[in-house]
């Protein structure tokens, strides 16, 4: 084939149409031609729903042992698929999923993931994040094999379908039930959740700016006077500073509020992914640099001891 | 139970990064460096492992000869002994690269459980404990929380352990021993090195080892090219001046132009 193999996630749909969308770029920057492959039977949505021009073949990769998600099943599948495909690329969505087997996959070729790509150019050269997202870096893949990319959500705007035909071929790997060495459960739910930070209007989070435990008052009047829900970065909530339902972020709780005001927290994209859907973003941070200026309509360049405090005084006063 | 600790020296969480000369890398000078988070929990889990079942707790980090002080650190809090890699190219190896010093390393040891942070803050690859597995072929199970010891002499599995799925979801694995883990933070509450901690970590054996010496080269296939200032996508308004002005105005936009207040 030689050409672009875009893996799909069957419970993934959004975030591989978005893979698509990149494996689509990376099409018109090399001149190959894209397929897609997902772990399912010919029926599965994946297969049945489209996204964009229909892609002309599809692989079904099909055996009872990848019934349940193992990366013992899955590294296997995907290494025969892929030699016998050949594929220049081979594109992933980033997805708890595939950061559990692709790394291992590639390095049975020999290969190194680049994960969590955010953009592309010419050559190619793919963009991703460093250091927590306060520094951008470009990659380059060099050797020969196949190189192994995957994609980062929201990155690529997955495109609106259009009508067309796909050609499913089933794909059979040989796989024996010895070789997968561990039992996972069904997925289950965590804790109870009482505060539905979903539907809140209003919402203050807090990073780990606030230094310590005994700081969290400083937010909570904030959001007192401002009638919002607290909520927060994920190691505030590692710390027990407060409790895990409050998280927000790619672990946590996905939010859209009319306002979100993050407090010293600097950005990271596991945070952004469940914010970013916020009508309006206000950050306090005194780092000027902070990639959550990067997502921000307002911004204050300053130390939350002193900001918060004022700011608690403004609303108050401007609610009287 | 034998466990292995992969720990990585990166920037501090407050630290200033800035572009260095070369544009490939950030300048180290005036850099402060910690453990890396997630490390630092699955250092956490491996010492309370030993404290229920008893065995030995070994961290390895590969890097130039400051790691010497993160070493130390893990050593306070109450590792055994450490082997540390010393690696200066540390920034033009790839993921692979990287993994086949730590792998060599390990090997030789035949630990129960070899632990990994999820995933390291400065280059935030999040695959270095799943290569190890590979190249040592064993098993392996990445975001994880907890580990509970199975003591059914005769079963398959070994170990269960409690592992993260996205948006508040999780799962348990049962596995087999030995097998790689890597660890997501906040499953435990970490501890500080006491004084008499930080003393005897003074006397604790860190083993020094080469990449030469562990026989592995470093021909990267994924090159890191260069490194720059995001960008920013959206046009944010600064609201300037001191904390009272700042606040003022922030209030006035809430008010008249979010409409919130
Ligand atoms: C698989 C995975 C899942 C994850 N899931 C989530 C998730 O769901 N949610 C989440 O939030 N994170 C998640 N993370 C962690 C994420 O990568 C970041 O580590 C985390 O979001 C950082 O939190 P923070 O911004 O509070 O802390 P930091 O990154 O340490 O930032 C603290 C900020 O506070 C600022 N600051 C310090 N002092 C002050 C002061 N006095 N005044 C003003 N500002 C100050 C600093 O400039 C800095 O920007 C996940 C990570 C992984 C790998
Ligand atoms: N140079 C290193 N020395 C020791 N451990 C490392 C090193 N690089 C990565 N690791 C381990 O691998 C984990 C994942 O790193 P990464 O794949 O870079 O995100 C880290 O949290 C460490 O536990």
């Amino acid at each position: 084939m030689s050409g672009i193999l875009v893996v799909q996630e069957a419970g993934r749909k959004r975030i591989s149409f978005e893979a698509l969308a990149f494996g689509r770029r990376l099409a018109e920057l090399t001149g190959l031609a894209v397929e897609t492959a997902a772990v399912g039977d010919p029926n599965e949505t994946i297969f049945v729903e489209t996204s964009g021009p229909p892609i002309p073949t599809s692989h079904a990769v099909r055996h009872s042992l990848l019934e349940k998600y193992t990366s013992d099943g899955y590294v296997p599948a995907f290494e025969q698929l892929i030699r016998k495909l050949e594929p220049s690329y081979v594109v992933f969505p980033h997805t708890y999923q595939s950061r559990d087997y692709v790394p291992r996959l590639a390095t049975r070729f020999g290969q190194v993931l680049i994960s969590d790509i955010t953009g592309i150019e010419a050559g190619p050269i793919f963009i991703r994040q460093l250091v927590q997202g306060k520094l951008t870096g470009a990659y380059r893949h060099q050797g020969d094999g196949p190189c192994f990319l995957s994609i980062q959500a929201g990155a690529f705007p997955a495109d609106p379908p259009q009508a067309g035909k796909t050609i499913i071929l089933t794909f059979q790997p040989e796989i024996a039930p010895s070789d997968i060495r561990t039992r996972p459960s069904e997925p289950f739910r965590g804790g109870s959740q009482t505060v539905d930070l979903g539907s809140a209007q209003l919402i203050v989070s807090v990073g780990r700016g606030i230094k310590d435990a005994a700081n969290i008052p400083i937010v909570q009047e904030l959001a007192t006077a401002l009638g919002a829900e607290l909520a927060a970065s994920r190691p505030i909530c590692d710390n027990g500073w407060l409790p895990m339902e409050r998280q927000v972020g790619s672990s946590g709780q996905t939010v859209s509020p009319k306002l979100y005001l993050a407090i010293g927290i600097s950005g990271a994209i596991q945070h952004l992914v469940g914010m970013k859907g916020s009508q309006c973003v206000v950050a306090i941070n005194k780092d000027p640099d902070a990639p959550i200026f990067e997502v921000a309509d307002y911004g204050i360049a300053g130390d939350l001891f002193e900001v918060v405090p004022a700011l608690t005084a403004a609303v108050k006063a401007a609610k009287q | 139970m034998k466990i292995i600790v992969a720990i990585k020296q990166v920037p501090g969480p407050d630290a200033q990064v800035r572009i260095d000369a070369t544009g490939k890398w950030i300048e180290e000078s005036d850099l402060q460096f910690a453990l890396n988070e997630s490390d630092a929990y699955a250092l956490e889990e491996a010492l309370q492992l030993k404290e229920k079942h008893g065995g030995e707790v070994i961290v390895v980090s590969a890097g130039p000869e400051r790691v010497g002080t993160t070493i130390r650190e893990a050593l306070a809090k109450g590792a055994d002994r450490a082997i540390q890699i010393a690696c200066d190219d540390l920034g033009t190896r790839d993921a692979l690269g990287v993994s086949r010093l730590l792998a060599a390393a390990i090997k030789t040891e035949n630990p129960d459980l070899i632990l990994t942070g999820l995933q390291s803050e400065d280059l935030g690859l999040g695959q270095t404990g799943v290569i190890v597995a590979e190249l040592l072929g064993l098993p392996h199970a990445t975001l994880i929380l907890h580990v509970e010891v199975l003591d059914g002499a005769g079963t398959q599995a070994q170990i269960k352990v409690k592992r993260e799925l996205e948006e508040g979801w999780f799962q348990t694995i049962e596995l087999p021993t030995p097998a790689v883990l890597t660890i997501q933070s906040g499953g435990n509450k970490l501890r500080y090195a006491t004084l008499m901690g930080i003393k005897r970590a003074k006397t604790k054996e860190v083993r020094q080892l080469t990449a030469a010496e562990l026989g592995v080269d470093s021909a990267p296939v994924v090159l890191l090219e260069q490194v720059s200032m995001p960008q920013r996508k959206k046009s944010t308004q600064m609201l300037p001046g001191n904390a009272q002005e700042a606040a003022t105005a922030l209030v006035e936009k809430l008010k008249f132009e979010v409409r919130v207040l």
